[in-house]
């Protein structure tokens, strides 16, 4: 009886003495790695200093290891938005532009940052951005603060907020002051 | 008979002399000229402007292979620096975005003359409203990072309307910054010449331009795996260029060789052989002039015909020699005897070749005329002028003995009637059960372009997405504006089957350079900033946007009223100068705006023509006229082989009509005819069973076998009263044959498909047209040995 008792213990403090081991980027990178594939829905708001009240759009946000990363705007408007090694393609109202990531590193580096992260590839974010992460494995921040200055021109911080190997929350400061959050639910794994 | 003797000399020198001047004045060319008609229609006449100084006839397709990916990248990036640097060439595309800054400029600059939307209802209150709610609902989306910064300079999005419109469309794959093939094995390139694609030797210097700058860029072990590929209208026309010249001078010698060794052989004497060419250089120098002088050119591939004019003009000679006989065996002179047979050959002759000089297509009409001239002043020099020339006591080698075991050969080919009856009929049979694949029905069956570079250039031609302007739609106008205005209003017809999804996009001119109409039609739907301001105020009421944040809109609108026309100078600089000099082309006096168009579901589907023709066909404004490029070279191609068809039947009808005359008997003419009909059959039989599809070059031996294979066939139908030909005869028309064969043997193995369709049709068949001539005209005799 007591052994069973100490067995169920055991098995319940386990998982808890690995919550315990360190918790830092190389620990996130690792947990984040191991996701190969997931979905999930999307609201976003926009606050820009032009608008006088926030845009909203809301979607599913598909990613599969290494590098493809679809996000499918359901509202207001039908659009969608794929990630797939260097090419970024969007589909808007039947009209299909496919772009260069290269062509475009502003737009590129939101997009890319995400991708990044969902990756879990140290080395990627690492290039474009100083990283600090901060709370604990069941809510962690992590700051991504772009080293190139072109970017910095643009970019002022992107804040990715999650738990364990999942993302809640995205949000992206631009130097102007205009802001978009994301914020991420439902997240389920996919084959 | 002296004083006739000397004038024939005479004329004779003086037609040497007349036509050596013609010819050192002559335009020889090997370009693709010879495949063009010669009275096109309006679409054939775009069809050839096209091919020959259209945007499509300058673009070479280049792609380097080798390496690794950041290799091909970089040599082609170095190679594209060199060439842009290359006043031989207008447009050099890699995939590097060198006009990028000049072309967003002139976009921002006269985004309100360019765009389409620009109209007096959209800077109207409620048109304002729709428009900038767009642009704020844009924002939402990805792409409201890039749009954002615009937004209060362009509310209405006309920018994004530009740039969009400009991107649509495939474009090539990326590698390393650079354009790649899809399978990412190839660096492409994408090079437009500013010489016209007809100019064969800008081509060759803009090929070889290319070839040295690659050379010249290649330094360091990167670059040592790296090879350079190129394709296009350009290259294919070079290449055909230096095939059809290096096969000219190829088959000309290996034809005179083969005939002067012949003649060797025949007459063993030099005279003999000097003298017996002599018909042969003044027939071809003649049918050289000829053609110079009706053509105002002579092609390349007329001249490699011409080698089968060595192997028939020879004949005339021999046959003279080898009968001529100051002591013959008759005992006198058999000249008279076998003139008349000759003559009547020459015409046959004549009747077929005559045919091709009726043919739209030039290549076939300077065949005709060079064969025609060359026959009848080869055959006029060996009758009136050779025996002038020869030597008192003049003799060759006595052929008899050769002569006489033909003529026995020839007493036991009546054994193989029955053999070629059967023979016949099975060929007929093999040609009825291939009967619907006889004919082929591309134009590129003629095309001397060999498959592997026709593939190459297909899948270049795929992952670059070049234009290869299948389609388009052509309008036409006296002068720039009109075109202009012209390419807009039939634009206006073409836009709703985009929708329809009858058509994937279209490109236009006016896309890049609107009408001054238009332009001023667009900046006077500009309202004054006055009235602007009111309605930006009610447009902005119930959006998240306020009218003040629009400030630099009310500037931007104002300073656009102000600013004059886009004209053609201004786009110089950008990549839209070549793009709307390429759409918009000046030809013949006339200005033509062309408008491509591409097929629906990323040229998935073919275009439903009748439905566009039905949209240009809408109103009587413009005249636009839709061409099917493809369509067009095949309807070319059959119209060819079509009058071809009717030139073969009025040829035969000609010679049939020309021995009826001449023999005076249905008999004998059946008798003529029949063993030609038989060769006839069994060649098309042959070329059937060793997969050929015939072309209008084959049809065109077909005829050629009747008028050559004629004169056999006469001189056994001469002789069937007696026992036969005798055997000078004989050995002489088995001399005459070989040099026949030769000549379009020769053509046989050339790599010119007009060349090589005509020499594996009239090789085979002039052997055969003797044989079965032979067969048809013997009949068991009792003794024919020599007494």
């Amino acid at each position: 009886m007591i052994r069973r008792l100490f067995a169920l213990t055991a098995s319940l403090l386990l998982p808890v003495a690995a919550f315990g081991a360190e918790w830092n980027l190389v620990a996130l990178m690792h947990r984040l790695a191991e996701q190969r594939s997931g979905e999930a829905r999307f609201s976003e708001s926009k606050h820009l200093a032009i608008l006088a009240a926030p845009v909203l759009s809301s979607g599913v946000l598909r990613f599969r290891a290494p590098d493809r990363l679809e996000k499918i705007t359901e509202a207001p408007r039908p659009e969608s938005l794929v990630l797939d090694g260097d090419t970024l393609t969007v589909t808007r109202e039947a009209r299909r532009q496919v772009v260069r990531l290269a062509d475009y590193p502003q737009a590129a580096a939101f997009v890319d940052s995400i991708r990044s992260t969902l990756a879990g590839d140290h080395a990627a974010l690492e290039r474009t951005y100083a990283l600090h992460l901060s709370g604990a494995r069941a809510r962690w921040t992590l700051s991504l603060l772009p080293r190139d200055p072109k970017l910095a021109e643009r970019v002022l911080r992107i804040t990715i907020r999650g738990s364990d190997a999942t993302l809640s929350e995205i949000e992206v400061l631009l130097a102007d002051g205009d802001r978009s959050v994301m914020t991420i639910r439902d997240a389920v794994p996919t084959r | 008979m002296r004083p006739r003797r000397a004038a024939a000399l005479a004329a004779w020198v003086t037609l040497l002399v007349a036509c050596v001047a013609v010819i050192a004045q002559t335009r020889f060319t090997a370009d693709l000229s010879a495949f063009l008609p010669r009275t096109p229609t309006a679409e054939q006449q775009l069809l050839v402007d096209q091919l020959t100084d259209g945007m499509v006839s300058r673009l070479l397709l280049v792609a380097i292979e080798g390496g690794d990916a950041k290799a091909r990248a970089d040599a082609s990036r170095a190679l594209a620096q060199r060439l842009r640097a290359d006043p031989a060439f207008g447009m050099v595309a890699n995939g590097e975005p060198v006009h990028e800054e000049h072309d967003r400029k002139l976009l921002y600059h006269n985004r309100y003359l360019l765009s389409p939307a620009v109209a007096p209802e959209r800077f109207t209150a409620v048109g304002l409203e729709a428009a900038i709610g767009e642009s704020v609902a844009l924002l939402a989306s990805p792409l409201g990072m890039l749009t954002k910064s615009l937004l209060p300079a362009d509310p209405t999005g006309e920018m994004l309307a530009l740039v969009e419109r400009f991107e649509a469309g495939a474009r090539p794959a990326q590698a390393e910054g650079a354009w790649a093939s899809r399978d990412g094995e190839r660096a492409l390139l994408l090079v437009q010449t500013r010489a016209a694609g007809s100019d064969m030797d800008a081509q060759q210097a803009a090929i070889a331009a290319v070839r040295s700058a690659f050379e010249a860029t290649r330094h360091g072990a990167a670059a040592a795996g790296l090879s350079l590929v190129m394709s296009g209208p350009g290259v294919f026309a070079v290449d055909a260029r230096a095939t059809i010249r290096g096969e000219v001078t190829r088959l000309a010698l290996l034809s005179t060789a083969i005939v002067v060794t012949l003649l060797l052989f025949i007459y063993r004497s030099l005279p003999a052989l000097v003298l017996g060419l002599l018909p042969v250089v003044t027939g071809a120098v003649a049918a050289v002039a000829a053609v110079s002088l009706g053509f105002g050119m002579v092609h390349g591939i007329t001249l490699g015909f011409g080698t089968t004019l060595v192997g028939e003009a020879v004949d005339y000679a021999i046959y003279l020699f080898v009968q001529h006989d100051p002591a013959g065996e008759d005992g006198h002179d058999a000249r008279p005897a076998f003139w008349p047979t000759i003559r009547l050959g020459v015409m046959t002759s004549i009747c077929g070749f005559a045919a091709l000089l009726f043919s739209g297509f030039p290549g076939l009409a300077q065949l005709g005329l060079y064969s025609v001239t060359g026959l009848v002043v080869a055959a006029t020099t060996a009758r009136f002028v050779l025996p002038a020339l020869l030597p008192s006591g003049f003799r060759i080698r006595d052929v008899s003995p050769l002569g006489r075991r033909l003529q026995h050969l020839v007493a036991g080919a009546h054994r193989l009637r029955w053999p070629l009856v059967a023979l016949t009929l099975a060929a007929a049979a093999a040609i009825h059960l291939h009967r619907d694949r006889v004919w082929n029905h591309e134009l590129a069956a003629l095309s001397p372009v060999p498959t592997t570079a026709q593939a190459l250039d297909q899948a270049l031609r795929a992952d670059l997405g070049a234009p290869d302007v299948r389609y388009v739609v052509v309008v036409s106008a006296p002068d720039r504006e009109a075109a202009l205005a012209g390419a807009e209003e039939v634009g206006g017809r073409l836009e709703p089957l985009l929708g329809e999804g009858v058509l994937g996009g279209y490109e236009s001119p006016a896309h890049y350079l609107p009408s001054q109409a238009t332009q001023l039609a667009r900046r006077a739907s500009l309202p004054e900033a006055g009235l602007l301001a009111t309605r930006l105020a009610d447009a902005t009421a119930g959006l998240p946007l306020s009218a003040e944040r629009l400030a630099p809109f009310l500037a931007e609108v104002e300073a656009a009223r102000r600013r004059a026309p886009l004209t053609r100078e201004d786009l110089e600089g950008t990549s839209f100068a070549l793009a709307a000099d390429s759409l918009l082309v000046r030809q013949h006096g006339h200005w033509s705006a062309l408008l491509p168009l591409t097929a629906p579901d990323g040229g998935a589907r073919a275009i439903d023509a009748a439905r566009v023709r039905a949209a240009l066909a809408t109103n009587d404004g413009a005249q636009a006229v839709f061409v099917d490029t493809k369509g067009e070279s095949d309807r070319l191609y059959a119209g060819y082989l079509q009058e071809a068809r009717l030139l073969a039947f009025a040829g035969l009808a000609a010679i049939v009509a020309l021995l009826a005359l001449t023999l005076r008997s249905a008999r004998r003419v059946a008798g003529v005819l029949t063993p030609l009909a038989a060769a006839v059959l069994a060649v098309v039989a042959g070329l059937l069973l060793s997969g050929v599809t015939l072309t209008i070059l084959h049809l065109v031996g077909l005829l050629l076998i009747v008028a050559v294979g004629s004169n056999y066939a006469l001189f056994f139908d001469r002789a069937a009263g007696a026992a036969g030909p005798t055997p000078r005869t004989l050995a002489s028309m088995l001399f005459a044959t070989l040099t026949t064969v030769a000549g379009f043997g020769l053509l046989a193995f050339s790599s010119v498909p007009v060349l090589q369709a005509i020499g594996t049709t009239v090789g085979p068949g002039a052997i055969l047209a003797l044989v079965f001539s032979a067969i048809t005209a013997s009949r068991p005799a009792p003794d024919l040995r020599p007494s």
